[in-house]
């Protein structure tokens, strides 16, 4: 559990999805390279070629055609459409869009609020218990009702989002408050948390460490002290975690195999 | 009104047609265009100072967090740091004031106001007493804004996008913010018809619309865009104040718990409402701020490369299908809002149509300097400096603007890097190439030429060593508008180019003051200017006395030709002159 290197270029990438938004993001900096040292050496030329100077005098019938910018321009409008079209909305689609079974992912629920994230696990019985607004209090930051037989077996973590490796990932996401953007810079994850909506997104670790969640919207006066962490563990250190939790909820007798405890 | 500029020799300094009215109807409620432009001008420029300020105070913070501010630290805080809190207001009241109060009513309302009049040819603006009113109603916007500073609390202090609930559930700044938006918004409301009215009506004979000079092209495609673009957003501040003063609940939802209290408000609202409104305005809000730029550009490339604007006719098309354009870009700033495929397809498809007209925009003047003959004038250092550092400006909304980049890139210092490159290197050194080119004309001097280059050459290396390393901070992932980012690992590793971004800003500050001196000292004594035209300008203004009497001509004036044509001896004409 070393910490990653971080430096003045994008952090280390641990998502199975995060290389291909890494390629887009070079990409598009080699093209602007490419088109800024153009233009740039094209106007220092300029600059010094046809500076003012006795007995130079300037071509007011611009005699010179030119049709190398037209071709230029057109260059550029096919790469764009070609980041757009094969890069750019593919990539979102398969992000935004294209989501595992439920069934085969771990599926956590996410609130933000000003100025800490509560991760919310449904237990053994893969159902999230009834969130009501009247229970919040110091200690039951989003109304979790334990009355809810669906509730018993739900694990409350502040602030720390522990997951399995090479797992898929869906989290769905809420604010209590304010905006907040649940922003988690190594996974190439971030999404707006917005109050009133549920918005869910998912990735999937590809090795094991602790990192940070930060929180991207400004969201009040304790918006820089709005960090969280993630936990990517080995399956088995999850699954000791996770039974560690259910047990002190529940007792010894709720540790049985997955599944109804009914 | 008097009429009788015409008993005065032409060109003398100080003939005013309105000499018989006292000094505050002359001077301070004034309706004359110029005395007006020039109204915005200075108290643009004093918010820009002000605003600058703010963030080189900030900018200590970010640098040294956590550090007592030297010397002047302890005005603001009692231990003379500058708290969250106080973070938080600089740099809303920073965003809004630099956009709102600076930038815009410089480009806009200052060489708006002063030239269209002039380069079409109009005596003055169509409607003069809106044109004082407008100024007038920014003026009180802008106390607004200065006095929410001195309300319990202090100012707005949501960011300049000012998001609800964050925004409603605010301090009372918030509210003097809404209200002074108000007050700016109907302001260039008026401001707009106006421009409008008089670049189209007030035409002198001769001027075609195909014969206007890119800065009218640029101001009236702006002015269309402040009257279309603004009322969304005046109808969506007073939402705002009616959820935070009338219990309204236009932009909260149901189930609101703020700090552990659930908020008594019927609910049922959606803030993404908000941001939708927002952006509708605040996009086109950015070319508002570029346009005028670009003519201003235009104007100062053609008379001091001596020779006609490469393409006129394409660029004129590319300013208006910009325009239009930027109506229909707006969402691509809101890309992280949880929205689908479809939607966020159509607006990164849209925002790379409208980067074509700004390439070709920008293609024009560089292939203007083919064949040139470039004089060096402090005007045309500038006008040259805008072109690159509006390229980089211009292409690091590549990333932003497509959507799968812009997962890791949005919101965080890429994103101010990139706009600040247009507006701060690139808007602001358009200005400032305005001020130094047109200066000879308001004062009938020019500023000095020694005191620009070291103004120029400091602030050009300055501002990169500013907003260059935003890119990389971006990179590695640091949000934006974080008090302290080395609370974060990744914040930590990227801080030592808070340090230089920092230092880097107050040497550009110092580089401002040989500007200031320059602009108050060569009012008086400037090397006086040896005709009305001193620079060989083709368009109208340069037809005008300097400065330009009450009613600008003294002597009926005609166009003759497009704005940017050479004689039989090949030399840039004028467009008022007549070839014999």
């Amino acid at each position: 559990m070393e910490q990653p290197h971080y430096g003045f270029w994008l952090p280390p990438n641990i998502s199975t999805h995060g290389a291909d938004i890494d390629n887009l993001i070079s990409t598009l900096h080699w093209f602007m390279a490419v088109l800024f040292i153009g233009w740039g050496i094209y106007l220092v030329y300029c600059l010094v070629k046809f500076r003012e100077r006795p007995g130079h005098e300037a071509d007011v019938e611009g005699k010179t055609h030119f049709v190398l910018p037209k071709y230029i321009e057109i260059g550029i409008i096919i790469v764009e459409a070609c980041l757009l079209i094969f890069f750019s909305a593919p990539i979102w689609a398969k992000v935004k869009k294209d989501f595992p079974k439920e069934s085969e992912a771990v599926v956590v629920k996410v609130t933000a609020e000003q100025f800490a994230w509560t991760i919310h696990y449904p237990g053994k019985d893969g159902k999230f218990g009834q969130l009501k607004t009247e229970l919040i209090d110091g200690t039951n930051p989003t109304g979790l009702d334990r009355e809810d037989p669906n509730g018993k077996d739900d694990i409350i973590s502040p602030n720390i989002l522990n997951i399995p490796v090479n797992k898929p990932i869906i989290v769905q996401l809420n604010a209590k408050d304010v905006i907040h953007n649940f922003f988690l810079p190594v996974m190439r994850v971030k999404q707006d948390a917005i109050p009133g909506m549920t918005i869910p997104l998912w990735f999937q670790a590809t090795q094991t460490g602790k990192f940070e969640i930060a929180c991207a919207q400004l969201c009040g006066v304790g918006h820089t002290q709005m960090r969280g962490f993630f936990n990517v563990m080995s399956q088995e250190e999850y699954d000791a975690w996770y039974n560690e939790e259910e047990k002190s909820l529940l007792g010894d007798t709720a540790t049985s195999p997955a599944g109804e405890t009914k | 009104m008097s009429h009788d500029t015409h008993n005065h020799a032409h060109g003398h300094n100080h003939s005013h047609g309105g000499h018989d009215l006292p000094f505050w109807r002359k001077y301070i409620f004034s309706t004359d265009h110029k005395v007006i432009g020039l109204q915005y001008g200075i108290t643009a420029v004093f918010f820009l100072l002000f605003g600058f300020g703010l963030m080189l105070l900030m900018r200590w913070q970010l640098a040294f967090p956590k550090q007592a501010i030297p010397l002047i630290g302890k005005l603001f805080t009692e231990d003379g740091i500058l708290s969250p809190e106080l973070y938080n207001q600089f740099g809303a009241m920073h965003g809004t004031i630099m956009v709102f109060l600076g930038v815009v009513p410089l480009a806009v309302g200052a060489f708006g106001n002063y030239l269209v009049p002039l380069q079409v040819g109009a005596h003055d603006m169509a409607f003069p007493k809106l044109n004082m009113m407008s100024y007038w109603v920014y003026f009180c916007g802008g106390v607004v804004m200065l006095a929410s500073f001195f309300s319990p609390n202090g100012a707005a202090a949501s960011g300049w996008t000012s998001y609800p609930p964050l925004s409603v559930v605010a301090d009372n700044g918030q509210s003097m913010w809404l209200i002074g938006m108000v007050f700016l918004i109907t302001s260039s409301l008026l401001g707009s018809v106006n421009t409008i009215v008089t670049a189209i009506q007030l035409r002198v004979k001769g001027l075609s619309f195909m014969r206007w000079p890119v800065l009218v092209w640029a101001q009236v495609t702006t002015a269309f865009l402040l009257l279309l673009a603004f009322p969304p957003l005046e109808a969506a501040g007073i939402m705002q104040l009616m959820d935070r003063l009338a219990g309204t609940s236009f932009f909260l939802p149901s189930g609101l718990v703020v700090s552990g209290e659930a908020l008594k408000v019927s609910g049922g609202g959606n803030p993404i409402l908000w941001q939708h409104l927002f952006w509708f305005l605040a996009h086109p809000e950015v070319y508002v701020l570029i346009l005028p730029a670009v003519g201003i550009v235009g104007e100062i490339i053609a008379v001091n490369t001596k020779k006609p604007l490469y393409g006129y006719k394409t660029l004129v098309y590319s300013m208006l299908f910009l325009g239009f354009m930027s109506f229909i870009v707006w969402a691509h700033h809101m890309f992280m809002t949880g929205m689908g495929v479809t939607m966020s397809t159509f607006f990164q498809a849209t925002t790379m149509i409208i980067s074509v007209p700004s390439v070709i925009i920008l293609t024009t003047y560089l292939l203007t300097l083919w064949g040139a003959s470039i004089r060096y004038t402090v005007p045309m250092l500038f006008a040259t400096a805008f072109l690159p550092m509006f390229a980089i400006g211009g292409l690091t909304g590549l990333p932003l603007g497509l959507t799968a980049s812009d997962i890791h890139l949005h919101d965080t210092y890429y994103v101010i890097g990139h706009f600040h490159y247009v507006v701060a290197p690139g808007t602001l050194f358009a200005l400032m190439a305005g001020v130094y080119f047109w200066y000879p004309k308001i004062t009938g001097r020019f500023m000095s030429e020694t005191l620009g280059k070291i103004h120029f050459w400091l602030s050009v290396t300055a501002i990169n060593g500013v907003f260059m390393p935003m890119f990389f901070m971006g990179m590695a992932g640091v949000s934006r508008r974080l008090y302290d980012q080395t609370v974060y690992a990744h914040g930590a590793a990227a801080q030592p180019l808070n340090v230089i971004m920092s230092v880097s800003a107050w040497i550009l500050a110092v580089a401002q003051l040989p500007f200031l001196y320059n602009m108050a000292v060569s009012w008086k004594w400037g090397k006086k200017a040896d005709s009305n035209n001193p620079w060989g300008g083709t368009t109208l203004e340069w037809a005008a006395s300097s400065p330009p009497p009450h009613e600008n001509f003294t002597t009926p004036v005609e166009v003759f030709r497009a704005p940017y044509e050479y004689s039989s001896t090949k030399k840039l004409l004028p467009q008022f002159v007549q070839e014999a």
